[in-house]
């Protein structure tokens, strides 16, 4: 057993956190998210050149394949800075997908250069967070694919220049065989890409597919067990991102309480703030614990990885919430005001706690899945 | 004991729904139910509606244009018009300044600031907050002092909220310096066009304008505008801060219009083919989010009860604005949680289909259903008043 970051992980997230208090700075946030995607790709460029981009790739499709841990220790850097960056899914989700794949070897290369972003899209109308839940029609014409249907929700999709859907070559709706992976080109005839802008910052997309021309990725009738996977390891880096983000949440939290003066006081003379706020560092170790439970059994059999998983995305999931509430409730109104970076952190919390699955979904994933080994 | 209405009531009953039966624009429905202000035109619109019926102030005796309902017409009015889903009527000066200006002004100021709250022509903001002021409001630093016929007002308010959307502000400043802090403070009304105000938005989470700091650079205001004795603004403001926490109990019986903004959108959305509403899971939780609310409302019916009978309830209006508070959080939280994914989806980048349904507003409300346990006394404080005046500690 050992909890401990390497000294080479330890120096990487030196110096993203670094690079996050240079680049990512919670006084210039509002100016960085203002500016839009012109801004966000400068950084993204500058993450690319820091060779950030390629870590999770597979060193046989080009990147530095590092380890689950190695992306914990950028993701904690990456949600105490609030970086609103497409990371996981273009860095850690579609590689994931494409891994080994002659269709995607070139966009891999694109993506760890950071020259090109792509997007994950699963969800359907009726699929609820469902990744089985497919109706995108395929057909086949010839060599080629076309897809139709609908996508209701792209993680990060709306800046994307590819994307990778699932969609259904064989059996019902809600079977888990008969669902093949397929890129298609942003540019593709028939694509519509409906953008819009989270809370967070994050800018997401749906996507309306009518006869649009797709490349298929890997066995077409068997991609479900490798979207799991894929989508495990994404909510694996989540967690990583929402334990830095509590953190800093509950840094914040703690210096307003000692410096916040009311009634002749500092606030965090108070015996009921003193609580909370151990009750948010509290939050904050359990976390930890979850996101390292979840990212040390990714490499397990499937029953053992999704239990954690699930396990770990329940409960990062409320706590990193809660943490965010309490951080903004702790400030009083100045914790509302878009000045201040707690109100920040709380809107990524409740944006990750969706993300992949929300809380409710993971418990019943959980309790479906049985007893442990 | 009975939970019944009389004879009258029900009368009442059927007369104000039949008001509430058209009026209502559609468009209003999800900000309505979100907890979210509607626009001020539309509750100008909707103030100036009740004014014209006779309705204007459902808590006002009749002398001053009020209504001089009982408790229970007043409960009922609230539950009529939450049903409709129709709007919470803007409270600051209806239910903040005004009642003050009745019981403790003089007949000129009431003669000539009562009638336009009733209309909306004048729009009252509330500047008792300040940078250092917040929860120790006694703390407040703005000063008024005494030129001639004139106060001269100088200092900062903060949160100020609608203040670019008010006419008047009324304010807390100090007169005098005395040992006690609660003393020397004076309740002053002021016209926003006065000289020497100016107004600076603050940007809050939800991404909707309330809100605003309120500089105070020797704004000069005849002594007339003293609302009550000076020094004596203190007592005044605890009697605002008492009638704020009835304003959320008011505000607790449109907790149903949340519970429909969940309901529609949980039946609407599907899950591999079932209504989400039809899952267990939801429904439980759908389940435990009402039967709060009806503890919640049942409180409130004691409350009025109290109030009817002209009992002290105690802290139990503080009671009432905790629970609010935590249930329009949770109403609000499980609204976005009923839209799944598509709450990610909150303003659109460029010319797509538009958001979802009840977007933005459902996640708009979630947002800003967190400062309700923080402004008009925050939830800390509110255990603070509850733990010392039911329980004395
Ligand atoms: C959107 C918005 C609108 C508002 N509108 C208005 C308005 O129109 N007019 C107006 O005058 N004001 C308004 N307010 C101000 C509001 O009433 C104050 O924010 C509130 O009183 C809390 O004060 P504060 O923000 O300074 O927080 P603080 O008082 O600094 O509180 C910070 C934290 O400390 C806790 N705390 C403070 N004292 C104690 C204690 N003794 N024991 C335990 N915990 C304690 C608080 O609960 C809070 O968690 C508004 C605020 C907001 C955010």
């Amino acid at each position: 057993m050992d909890f401990a970051y390497s000294d080479e992980q330890q120096m990487l997230r030196d110096s993203v956190l670094r690079y996050g208090e240079e680049h990512w700075a919670a006084a210039d946030r509002l100016k960085t998210l203002a500016a839009g995607p012109e801004m966000t790709k400068r950084r993204w460029a500058e993450m690319a050149e820091l060779g950030w981009l390629m870590l999770p790739i597979a060193e046989s499709d080009g990147g530095l394949g590092g380890s689950a841990a190695d992306v914990m220790a950028v993701m904690e850097g990456v949600g105490r800075h609030l970086m609103a960056v497409p990371y996981v899914t273009s860095c850690v989700l579609v590689p994931a997908l494409l891994e080994g794949s002659e269709a995607g070897a070139e966009l891999l290369g694109e993506i760890g250069a950071g020259t090109a972003v792509a997007a994950a899209g699963f969800l359907e109308a009726d699929s609820g967070y469902d990744l089985r839940h497919v109706t995108t029609r395929t057909v086949r014409h010839g060599e080629g694919w076309r897809l139709s249907g609908a996508k209701v929700h792209v993680e990060d999709g709306a800046d994307a220049d590819w994307f990778v859907v699932s969609a259904r070559t064989a059996g019902a709706d809600h079977e888990s065989d008969g669902i093949g992976l397929f890129l298609i080109d942003r540019a593709a005839e028939g694509l519509a890409v409906d953008g819009s802008r989270a809370i967070d910052g994050h800018r997401h997309a749906r996507l309306m597919l009518d006869d649009v021309a797709a490349i298929p990725v890997g066995d077409v009738e068997a991609a479900t067990p490798v979207i799991e996977a894929a989508v495990d390891r994404a909510i694996a880096a989540q967690l990583a991102e929402a334990v830095g983000s509590m953190e800093a949440a509950s840094e914040a939290t703690l210096d307003h309480l000692r410096t916040r003066h009311q009634f002749g006081v500092a606030i965090g003379s108070f015996q009921v703030l003193q609580h909370r706020m151990v009750d948010m560092v509290v939050a904050g170790e359990e976390a930890r614990s979850m996101a390292y439970h979840a990212t040390l059994n990714l490499g397990r059999d499937p029953h053992t990885r999704t239990r954690a998983v699930s396990a770990g995305k329940v409960r990062v999931a409320e706590s990193g919430v809660y943490v965010g509430q309490q951080a903004v409730q702790l400030h009083g109104g100045v914790g509302f005001s878009e000045e201040l970076i707690v109100s920040h952190h709380l809107r990524r919390q409740m944006m990750l706690a969706q993300a992949f699955g929300n809380a409710d979904h993971h418990r019943t994933r959980f309790a479906r899945l049985g007893a442990g080994a | 004991m009975n939970l019944d209405f009389d004879a009258d009531d029900l009368r009442f009953r059927d007369e104000v729904r039949e008001f509430f039966a058209d009026g209502i624009p559609e468009t209003w429905r999800t900000r309505v139910r979100a907890g979210l202000r509607l626009d001020p035109e539309d509750l100008i619109y909707y103030q100036r509606r009740l004014h014209a019926r006779g309705w204007g102030a459902p808590t006002w005796p009749v002398e001053y244009g009020g209504t001089g309902w009982t408790p229970t017409q007043q409960y009922i009015f609230w539950s009529e018009a939450a049903r409709a889903d129709a709007p919470a009527q803007f409270h600051q000066g209806l239910e903040l300044i005004g009642p003050i200006i009745f019981t403790y002004g003089t007949d000129e100021q009431k003669a000539r600031y009562l009638p336009r709250i009733l209309t909306l022509d004048d729009w009252w903001c509330q500047g008792y907050s300040e940078p250092g002021a917040g929860s120790d409001l006694a703390a407040l630093r703005t000063r008024a002092d005494r030129d001639g016929d004139d106060y001269v007002l100088n200092g900062q308010k903060m949160w100020t909220s609608y203040a670019h959307v008010a006419s008047h502000v009324f304010v807390l400043a100090r007169t005098s310096q005395e040992a006690k802090r609660q003393q020397g403070i004076s309740l002053i009304l002021v016209d926003m066009n006065t000289p020497g105000l100016r107004v600076q938005k603050i940007p809050t989470m939800d991404e909707k304008y309330h809100t605003n700091e309120l500089f105070l650079d020797d704004v000069r205001v005849p002594v007339s505008n003293l609302l009550g004795e000076e020094g004596k603004g203190w007592g005044y403001g605890k009697v605002l801060l008492d009638r704020e926490r009835m304003v959320s109990a008011a505000t607790a019986i449109f907790l149903t219009q949340t519970v429909r903004g969940i309901r529609d959108a949980a039946t609407r959305r599907r899950v591999g083919g079932v209504p989400l509403i039809e899952t267990p899971g939801f429904a439980t939780k759908l389940a435990q989010f009402e039967i709060e609310v009806i503890a919640l409302q049942t409180m409130v019916l004691r409350l009025m009860d109290d109030a009817a009978r002209g009992a002290d309830s105690g802290p139990r209006g503080s009671m009432v604005k905790l629970r609010w508070s935590q249930l329009t959080q949770a109403g609000t939280a499980l609204w976005v949680e009923a839209l799944g994914p598509e709450s990610a989806h909150f303003a659109p980048l460029g010319n797509g289909d538009g958001p979802a349904e009840d977007m933005p507003y459902a996640l708009q409300g979630a947002l800003y259903s967190r400062v309700t346990s923080i402004y008009g006394g925050s939830s800390e404080i509110q255990h603070n008043i509850i733990a010392r005046r039911a329980l004395g500690l």
